[in-house]
């Protein structure tokens, strides 16, 4: 009853307040809803990115990808483990609460409680040390040149709010019991949660007491996960939602025919590419050993694969072809790096041969079907380029959750992966999960076993390399020589996707992620 | 009779187990929903943490044996992906679902009987060939392809209707209503005609091929005879007849209705169980997947049982128990 008493009285304000507030009314469509509230207890990325509107970090990217202060406005190197924030003053909670260091301490801590999915979101953090109120140590187990990086990442939340709903630790997926945080947010960001229904709508409202000068001129946001991409596509274009994410490739050029509405497509941060089985045998192979795990082989791939043909046949001309294993925004990216060999199907054939391997060779080739951008059409295409060549690729395509744990367990001898660095947006990202020798902490993705000891031995210097210069200098030496060794294959930069009415004003920053608080509607 | 229901209930249950059993042996095939709860830059001792929390580490039958133990508590556990109690995240969406099937089911009937008496009356004047004609196409074309359809004519096109969600809804109670506002009414029109599509020409052309056969036998050409006035032939005498293999159909279709809501509720955003399921597909969520597929396994025996009840009621020489004089002489 008294839901049913709420309804109505929003309804009656919403009546009220049409004309000018619908005006700066956001609808928002996504392929997929939130998680839930909980800032610490979710990994998923498009969660995350909902959060910023709600929860705030100390630090935050801003549209160029750049790191700029939020809630702490400065900070300094007391020592290579101890770095001091410093707090903004002033700054509210949705519920009133003023933010101090205690909340800033609670939070990191939740952040890196053993429950956390995302304790690996701030790696090294020992303890938080309270200065005084707006002062606080963070205390690292070593040199951590990417704190700050982790820290866009990382949400502050209330102490004393947490403390009153027992949510000091974050929500253990195990317990039976339903957590506070997960249907609850109080934040300090530009936008207050006004209403959630799960997979149906949330309604986030204009915080007015913002301590930042909003570049937005929105007062609502009413974001609904619509799943099916044609009802998504087809919500934009009767007029029912003012922006999407994704916009499906196939729709892109009915969407762009359409009056009022556009398409918004960059190249996004998040690189294509194949991995090799580079053990002793294939998986799938004909012939004895693993001809894979010859340089020459890996090479007489690269020269067999046309990416031109891919990017103006199955992506619309909207990727970008790319030699480099990070994008351009990335630490670690140099133009020598980008460099492809050339397409030559005679040069691969030479290889090949010169490999000892003249009439070609089987292995498998998986791909995901659900995942990138039309994946499964590039490698159909691959396989054909290969095929060509003299290669006999046997292509297997599957649904994301299958492809990605037959890679993971090195059942697959060429594979499709595609790593956007996020959410360090450094090119250690790569080297530490997929050049990196497997060994339990790093080369998580390197099933196929790439090792080189240089590779490793600069990924150690670099994870703890303070000198921003020197670092860098030591990842474009490491990129170079897993490129010479044809490691992996990078393939493109998949395009990101967005639709929206003409009326929304946006900015489309190459993660991904959709920050409407530089969202305007020029109506 | 309370033979019946005990037998029904102790099957019942036997139905649950086994389609949880199943349910838990396809799981294993669906991927690792580990990779769905960790950053894709996790270390391998994070992932094995995950996994061991989650109790994924353990054998099959030890992980099924859980469920059921919990299970038979009322404890569904906790969503993976969104960190809510599979019985609240059920609870939540199923008067979504009900309200669409209901929907739907009644859309169903009341069009598609009337249709099949018409056709089988008339059935050489051009409006039945041209019914009989349509209802091969809503019989035959995919469901989502007629969800998509409608969505570009009445949405994108007229805009008519909403392509998505359930409108405004009300709470009472528990209950999440869309029957009492404008805007619940008219989100639920596209949804449920796509639902009811294929139920609706399964039902016309039944009742057609059995009318058709009623009045083809003697007692209705006795009724002629007796003069009795169409009126009363056609709507006394041959529908009632008519209308007990069609309850069957239709018990058992109401099973299917809701198994279809999958589809509608993923085109149209509709925040029923099928949708929640689907997500929970996508994501690797055990125990929300297990929940919804032991739940739905229990409404189609409830449903089934509900039938075979009301058959015998309707139909005397069907009660099993009081065989009477009729099967005597055995």
């Amino acid at each position: 009853m008294k839901n049913r008493l709420m309804m109505t009285s929003a309804a009656a304000l919403l009546g009220l307040g049409l004309g000018a507030a619908s005006a700066e009314t956001l609808r928002y469509g996504t392929a997929a809803d939130i998680y839930g509230f909980d800032p610490h207890s979710v990994t998923d990325s498009f969660t995350n990115i909902f959060m910023h509107h709600i929860y705030e970090p100390l630090v935050r990217y801003n549209a160029e990808l750049d790191i700029e202060p939020a809630l702490a406005t400065h900070w300094e190197l007391i020592e290579p483990t101890r770095i001091r924030y410093f707090l903004r003053d002033g700054v509210t909670f949705h519920g009133g609460e003023t933010l101090d260091a205690s909340d800033v301490a609670m939070s990191l801590m939740r952040a890196v409680h053993p429950n956390s999915p995302l304790r690996g979101n701030l790696p090294g953090l020992v303890d938080v040390e309270i200065v005084d109120d707006l002062t606080v140590d963070l205390i690292m187990g070593g040199p951590s040149p990417l704190l700050n990086n982790f820290l866009t990442n990382i949400f502050i939340m209330d102490s004393g709010w947490l403390e009153a709903n027992n949510s000091v630790a974050p929500i253990d997926a195990n317990q039976g019991e339903e957590g506070f945080t997960t249907s609850n947010a109080n934040g300090t960001g530009p936008f207050i949660v006004e209403s959630r229904r799960p997979d149906a709508q949330t309604v986030l409202v204009a915080n007015p007491d913002w301590w930042d000068e909003p570049q937005h001129n929105l007062t609502r946001i009413v974001h609904t996960p619509i799943t099916s991409a044609a009802t998504r596509v087809s919500a934009l274009l009767s007029g029912e939602i003012d922006l999407i994410e994704p916009a499906p490739l196939q729709d892109a050029a009915r969407i762009e025919s359409a009056p009022g509405v556009r398409m918004l497509e960059n190249p996004g941060l998040r690189s294509i590419m194949m991995g090799f089985n580079l053990t002793d045998t294939l998986n799938d192979g004909n012939v004895d050993g693993n001809p894979l795990a010859d340089v020459r082989v890996r090479r007489a791939i690269e020269h067999a694969i046309d990416m031109d043909l891919i990017r103006d046949r199955i992506m619309r001309g909207k990727s970008r072809n790319t030699g480099a294993l990070v994008a351009p925004e990335v630490p670690g990216f140099t133009e020598e790096l980008n460099e492809r060999l050339p397409f030559d199907p005679d040069r691969s054939r030479e290889l090949l041969a010169e490999a000892g391997f003249p009439d070609g060779f089987t292995f498998n080739l998986n791909c995901p079907n659900d995942r990138y951008v039309n994946d499964e059409g590039i490698c159909q295409a691959m396989a054909a380029m290969l095929a060509r060549v003299g290669m006999e690729p046997r292509l297997v395509t599957e649904p994301r959750q299958i492809h990605f744990e037959r890679a993971q367990a090195g059942q697959t001898d060429m594979f499709m992966l595609g790593w956007a660095t996020l959410p360090m947006l450094d090119g250690f990202s790569v080297l530490s999960a997929m050049l990196h020798s497997p060994d339990g902490s790093m080369g998580t993705w390197n099933p196929g076993g790439y090792s080189n000891p240089r590779v490793d031995e600069l990924t150690r210097a670099i994870e703890i390399e303070l000198d921003p210069e020197v670092r860098m200098a030591m990842m474009v030496e490491a990129f170079a020589i897993a490129k010479e060794d044809v490691a992996w294959l990078p393939v493109h930069q998949q395009p990101l996707s967005w639709a929206a009415r003409d009326e929304v004003e946006l900015t489309q920053s190459a993660d991904d992620l959709v920050r409407l608080w530089y969202a305007r509607i020029n109506r | 009779m309370l033979g019946f229901l005990i037998r029904r209930i102790i099957q019942s249950v036997i139905v649950m187990l086994a389609v949880a059993l199943i349910a838990f042996m396809m799981f294993r095939f669906m991927g690792d929903p580990v990779n769905s709860m960790v950053p894709e830059h996790a270390t391998e001792q994070e992932r094995a943490e995950v996994r061991e929390r989650l109790g994924l580490d353990q054998p099959l039958f030890v992980q099924y044996g859980r469920f059921i133990a919990r299970a038979a508590t009322g404890d569904f556990g906790l969503s993976w992906r969104n960190a809510r109690p599979v019985s609240t995240l059920l609870a939540e969406r199923f008067p979504a679902t009900a309200e669409l099937v209901l929907v739907a089911a009644v859309l169903s009937l009341v069009v598609g009987i009337p249709l099949g008496i018409y056709t089988a009356l008339r059935p050489h004047s051009f409006n039945a060939q041209t019914l009989q004609f349509l209802s091969l196409v809503g019989i035959s074309l995919p469901t989502f392809v007629t969800g998509i359809l409608l969505i570009l004519v009445f949405s994108v096109w007229l805009g008519w209707l909403p392509s998505f969600g359930r409108g405004e809804v009300i709470d009472i109670g528990w209950w999440s209503t869309g029957f009492l506002t404008a805007s619940g009414l008219k989100a639920l029109i596209l949804p449920s005609i796509m639902l009811c599509l294929f139920q609706l020409t399964l039902l016309m052309r039944l009742v057609r091929a059995e009318m058709m056969e009623v009045l083809r036998t003697d007692y209705i050409k006795f009724a002629k005879a007796r003069g009795l006035s169409d009126r009363a032939i056609n709507f006394r005498h041959a529908l009632r007849n008519t209308l007990i293999p069609v309850i069957t159909i239709f018990g058992l279709q109401l099973g299917g209705l809701i198994a279809f809501a999958i589809i509608t509720e993923t085109v149209f955003q509709w925040p029923g169980m099928g949708a929640l399921f689907i997500q929970a597909v996508n994501f690797g969520d055990v125990p929300v997947m297990a929940a919804y597929l032991v739940l739905v396994s229990f409404i189609f025996v409830v449903i089934n049982t509900s039938v075979d009840l009301l058959y015998a009621s309707i139909d005397p020489r069907l009660r099993v128990d009081d065989a009477g004089p009729a099967g005597g002489g055995h």
